[in-house]
């Protein structure tokens, strides 16, 4: 699988009330929840985004509250993966279970806003179009990829069940 | 092993596991609140699931935007209650809930070596009884409702190890505090943070869940403290029926790095804004002014912590410029405070006693900041907007303080008052 997309960055220790505030957790809607992406740092963050972009972050992306209406925002806006240096670990559990890729990629701080990048998740890389680089991020453990392959958690679970 | 390695271990079927092994474990008790449980309601109903593993082991607490703030906030714990009907889940209703991580110690869910996972990143908290105990997403809770079982990663742990003698005033609170601005909000990621050493023997069980409790704000996936004579004792009142268990002793070298601290420097501490790690000398912050200050929480909505606050406000009043918020975590702590006087000190003080509820914590509602607005509270985040608007201010400490800067109007160290 390959996506294209433009850079959105974003700083370190970024948590879980930036990404969704808690006022707004009274509901489960993936849409409605996307309204409200990340309006502590840039307002009508939905609006700009196109259908593709990427969320690059610092160390510690998803920190504090472990509510998963946060990758559901993020997914809901139609961002195709969030890259940081470090993640959060109740956020990076929520992504995989819920399908939003989420890359580990030490060289993040290396992109610069508004870079267009390819992610190409078969081999591993990002590529820089803006910047003219190509960087490699490790692939998850087998244990998790098995779970990103069948596409999160509960779809998991049901393969898991029919086998027995 | 770690005692979070040798819990995993008990529970996952083997002899010994090892950090960075992955392991399937059983589960002893699911939790999820009003804001997490419908997701997790959700994708159950999705999975066509006709039964929950264990009805008895799965709790369900409305206590975040409770009692209901609006229509939608009633509707979401209207999905918990129904889903309690049908497939006979716990269920707190209002009037016996509180908020959950001082409610289920209390009811005697949480015991010793129990394997304890939460759709709530402060489940933590029950580290204090000697549980492995950590907080995972709503999907992560749907699953494990069906199967009894959740996937780990085996973690790793730092050994915390506290001596010398607490300063007046100083508690779980600022013990915990002190040690996040040591360790950075990220410090122990993925982490145990396994807390021993003389100062903790001696810690009272309310100081120890406050301590467990503010572990994921090091970004740690569990706190822990042995089950001890301390935990025992507690236990009896709670659940007379609990087996205790025992863990063997851990050694230095089972950890991946031991962290020694001498309290006896330690004074009140403050953490400022937007990070917890921003801890300090209370009185570095004194001159802060504020406009709100909010006793309560599942870090402080203990009766400890509320005996700890009257006893700074005996006698005293509130600032004007000041509104002061208490919030006993459960209803039995709300009529011990009762019982014991303590609510009449609070509103003689001028304060206002809310019902068991998160409520401002996380700005839902009950006491939320205006543009511009300052808090001093006994909560655990003081990220940007957390209690209200984008452009308001949190400042963390323990009851004492808190108590102290509503008295006079800006942040101060509990001496002055006193």
């Amino acid at each position: 699988m390959e996506t294209r997309g433009k850079a959105w960055k974003f700083g370190y220790h970024v948590n879980t009330d930036d990404i969704i505030a808690a006022k707004y957790l009274n509901t489960t809607d993936e849409k409605e929840l996307s309204s409200h992406c990340m309006e502590t740092f840039n307002a009508d963050f939905h609006k700009k985004v196109m259908k593709g972009d990427m969320i690059v972050a610092g160390e510690n992306f998803g920190c504090g509250s472990s509510r998963e209406h946060a990758p559901l925002s993020i997914k809901g806006c139609g961002i195709s993966a969030v890259i940081a240096k470090s993640f959060a670990r109740i956020f990076l559990r929520n992504s995989i279970n819920i399908g939003l890729p989420v890359i580990e990629l030490k060289e993040a701080e290396n992109i610069k806003q508004g870079d267009v990048l390819e992610i190409d998740f078969e081999n591993g890389t990002v590529l820089n179009v803006t910047g003219g680089r190509k960087y490699s991020f490790k692939r998850y453990p087998e244990f998790l990829q098995e779970i990103i392959q069948s596409g999160g958690l509960m779809k998991w679970v049901a393969q898991k069940k029919a086998t027995k | 092993m770690t005692l979070s390695q040798q819990i995993i271990s008990i529970h996952s079927g083997k002899k010994s596991v090892t950090a960075g092994e992955f392991v399937e474990s059983s589960v002893d008790l699911v939790l999820a609140n009003d804001i997490t449980a419908p997701l997790a309601i959700e994708e159950f109903l999705k999975s066509g699931s006709k039964k929950v593993f264990d009805p008895r082991r799965i709790v369900l607490v409305p206590d975040h935007f409770t009692p209901c703030k609006d229509i939608r906030s009633a509707e979401m714990v209207k999905v918990l209650r129904d889903f309690s009907a049908r497939f006979g889940v716990r269920f707190y209703e209002l009037g016996k809930v509180g908020i959950e991580h001082a409610l289920l110690p209390e009811e005697g869910l949480t015991r010793p070596c129990d394997l304890i996972v939460g759709a709530d990143s402060h489940t933590c908290t029950y580290g204090a009884v000697g549980a492995f105990s950590t907080g995972m997403g709503s999907t992560d809770i749907a699953s494990a409702m069906i199967t009894g079982k959740v996937w780990m990663k085996v973690p790793s742990a730092i050994r915390f190890n506290y001596h010398g003698k607490r300063n007046r005033y100083v508690g779980g609170k600022d013990l915990i505090l002190y040690t996040i601005g040591k360790t950075g909000v990220d410090g122990a990621s993925y982490m145990s943070m396994e807390f021993c050493g003389e100062v903790i023997s001696n810690l009272p069980m309310d100081d120890r869940f406050t301590i467990c409790n503010m572990a994921i704000e090091a970004g740690a996936k569990n706190g822990i403290i042995g089950a001890d004579d301390i935990t025992e004792n507690y236990m009896r009142t709670v659940a007379p029926e609990a087996v205790s268990c025992n863990l063997e002793a851990a050694g230095d070298s089972d950890y991946w790095k031991v962290v020694d601290i001498d309290v006896s420097g330690i004074e009140p501490q403050v953490a400022a804004p937007h990070l917890p790690s921003n801890s300090g000398d209370a009185r570095k912050y004194s001159g802060v002014r504020i406009d709100q200050a909010v006793i309560g929480s599942c870090t402080n909505g203990r009766i400890s912590d509320l005996r700890r606050a009257a006893s700074i406000l005996n006698g005293q009043t509130v600032h004007p410029g000041v509104r002061c918020i208490v919030i006993p975590a459960t209803p039995r702590i709300y009529r011990q405070a009762v019982k014991e006087g303590l609510i009449e000190v609070f509103m003689s003080a001028g304060c206002i006693i809310s019902p068991p509820t998160c409520g401002p914590c996380l700005g839902g509602h009950m006491g939320v900041l205006a543009k511009g607005e300052t808090a001093i509270a006994t909560t655990n985040r003081n990220f940007i907007g957390r209690m209200g608007h984008v452009e308001s201010y949190v400042y963390l400490s323990g009851p004492e303080v808190a108590a102290a800067s509503a008295v006079r109007g800006r942040i101060c160290h509990p001496e002055e008052i006193s």
